[in-house]
């Protein structure tokens, strides 16, 4: 077996599984923003020619899936499994994306860190030798959150600027055991952590302890200092949960590392974001549409992207629940 | 009812210091312009039923607030709505459009589930609130007159 538990909650792939093929797609807003040249296709709407947002979704995270899998030379029926996630209520968009493709499906939810579960799962089966080649996908789409989460999307309330907007986008990668020029050689699986945020537009807030935690323990159990990684890159904790999360690490004597953030890198400046990116799209598309391209061409050569996931729902926030998040971390490698 | 669980202080701290502050004395001077427009063209539409259209009052004021309604209506779905919201707050959430706008934003949000189970049945899902406790307090008020007068005869 050439996979091994290392401390309570790393697993090291000592015959790493490679990503062998990635693609991103992107809403209107994603496509003018300085990750533009990353995205496979961009939406020229919200809509795009779909009859509702969710359909639009659905086909986002298709075309993603499809993009992907015929960049690494395959086709659907070579795939052997798939994990795929996203938002929206009994995770319909990829259901249905499962049921065009005909893959061996698994559901997954964990908030926006969605797509590290899924790499993470994929990994595990490439490397275990259950299936060769695993296709993972994950997105959201700014409409149908909004939608679910909070108010109608036409209704006129004042956000707070420290909300965060949910990324219109979706990302795809096809893991296969040894190969590929981005090798995933660890992963630290998240626990979920709650220090009682109950503000739904704090998600920043509320996932920064759940970062903090998993990288904390990733670096501790593999015996690494944070520099060790070119760059560690949150999900999507936005402006304010990156600020809390410096602090977190600082306090936990953790420094030296380069910390990005997805819902920071999809977006740049842009205002009309408030506090930055966020939803399962955004550390999808960052992470398998950006930093994969990084890796491949060689400016980055080791990273850990741990994306994070506020486990709310629009009800148990009513019931005054306050919002437990998770964060999932996998290391991924430039195969020299 | 229970009450929304807090954070520890030592977390408190840290999050209060990286959030950024809600610009309460902007916020509220937006509210006051925006609101203050919107109120002024009202207002403006009112007197010129009255002094051109030679309606009187009672007759003017139900036009105009059917006009703010239908302006709210149009506004909402063209887009438009949510961003002045964003920058009026309150100014355009208190009058009658913030009534119009919760409607026909819940109606075009739920248009792909159907006409009837979709628009229709969604379309107070957040002004219903305001009407259900609109009438009661009405109601409240209303009757504890009436019992005053009814004691003091």
């Amino acid at each position: 077996m050439s996979i091994r538990q290392q401390g309570r909650r790393t697993w090291i792939f000592d015959e790493p599984p490679g990503i062998v093929g990635t693609a991103a797609v992107g809403g209107p807003r994603e496509g003018r923003g300085p990750l533009a040249a990353d995205f496979d296709q961009v939406l020229p709407d919200l809509r795009a020619g779909a009859a509702s947002f969710e359909q639009a979704e659905q086909q986002m995270e298709e075309m993603a899936a499809r993009l992907a899998i015929a960049k690494a030379d395959l086709t659907p029926e070579q795939i052997s499994l798939m994990f795929a996630g996203d938002l929206i209520n009994q995770l319909t968009p990829s259901n249905f994306t499962a049921r065009s493709l005909g893959i061996p499906y698994l559901g997954l939810f964990s908030a926006c860190a969605t797509a590290v579960e899924g790499l993470t799962l994929a990994a595990l089966a490439a490397s275990s030798g259950v299936a060769e080649q695993v296709l993972v996908v994950s997105g959201s789409h700014t409409c149908t959150a909004e939608r679910q989460f909070r108010y109608p999307n036409e209704y006129g309330c004042q956000k707070p600027p420290h909300s965060q907007t949910t990324a219109t986008a979706a990302g795809a990668a096809v893991v296969a055991a040894g190969s590929g020029p981005v090798a995933i050689t660890a992963v630290t699986v998240g626990r979920v952590c709650d220090e009682h945020i109950s503000d739904p537009f704090a998600m920043g807030a509320a996932m920064a302890p759940a970062f903090a935690d998993t990288v904390q323990a990733h670096l501790h159990e593999r015996g690494l200092k944070a520099a060790d990684y070119d760059l560690i890159v949150s999900g999507d904790l936005g402006r304010v949960g990156q600020g809390i999360a410096c602090e977190l690490l600082q306090a936990a004597g953790i420094s030296g590392g380069r910390l990005e953030d997805c819902g920071l890198l999809l977006y740049g400046d842009d205002k009309q974001v408030f506090a930055g990116g966020s939803g399962c799209g955004c550390a999808a598309a960052v992470g398998f549409g950006h930093l994969c391209r990084l890796l491949r061409e060689g400016q980055l050569r080791r990273i850990l992207l741990c994306a994070t996931g506020a486990l709310l729902s629009p009800l148990s926030c009513q019931q005054c629940e306050s919002i437990p998040a998770i964060s999932h971390a996998v290391a991924l490698e430039r195969r020299c | 009812m229970r009450v929304k669980p807090q954070p520890e202080p030592w977390y408190q701290m840290i999050v209060q210091r990286h959030t950024p502050p809600r610009r309460v004395w902007c916020n509220c001077l937006c509210a006051f312009i925006g609101g203050g427009l919107l109120c002024s063209l009202a207002q403006s539409a009112l007197f010129v039923l009255m002094e051109f259209g030679r309606l009187t009052r009672q007759e003017a004021a139900p036009l105009v607030l059917l006009g703010v309604i239908l302006l709210t209506a149009l506004l909402t779905g063209l887009g438009i709505y949510d961003r002045l919201g964003q920058k009026a707050g309150a100014g355009l959430a208190v009058p009658i459009s913030g009534f119009a706008n919760s409607v026909a934003a819940s109606m075009m949000e739920h248009q792909s589930e159907g006409l009837v189970l979709g628009s229709g049945c969604n379309s107070f899902k957040l002004a219903g609130a305001v009407i259900v406790f609109g009438i009661v307090s009405a109601f409240s008020v209303t009757a504890l007159k009436g019992l005053i007068r009814l004691l003091l005869g």
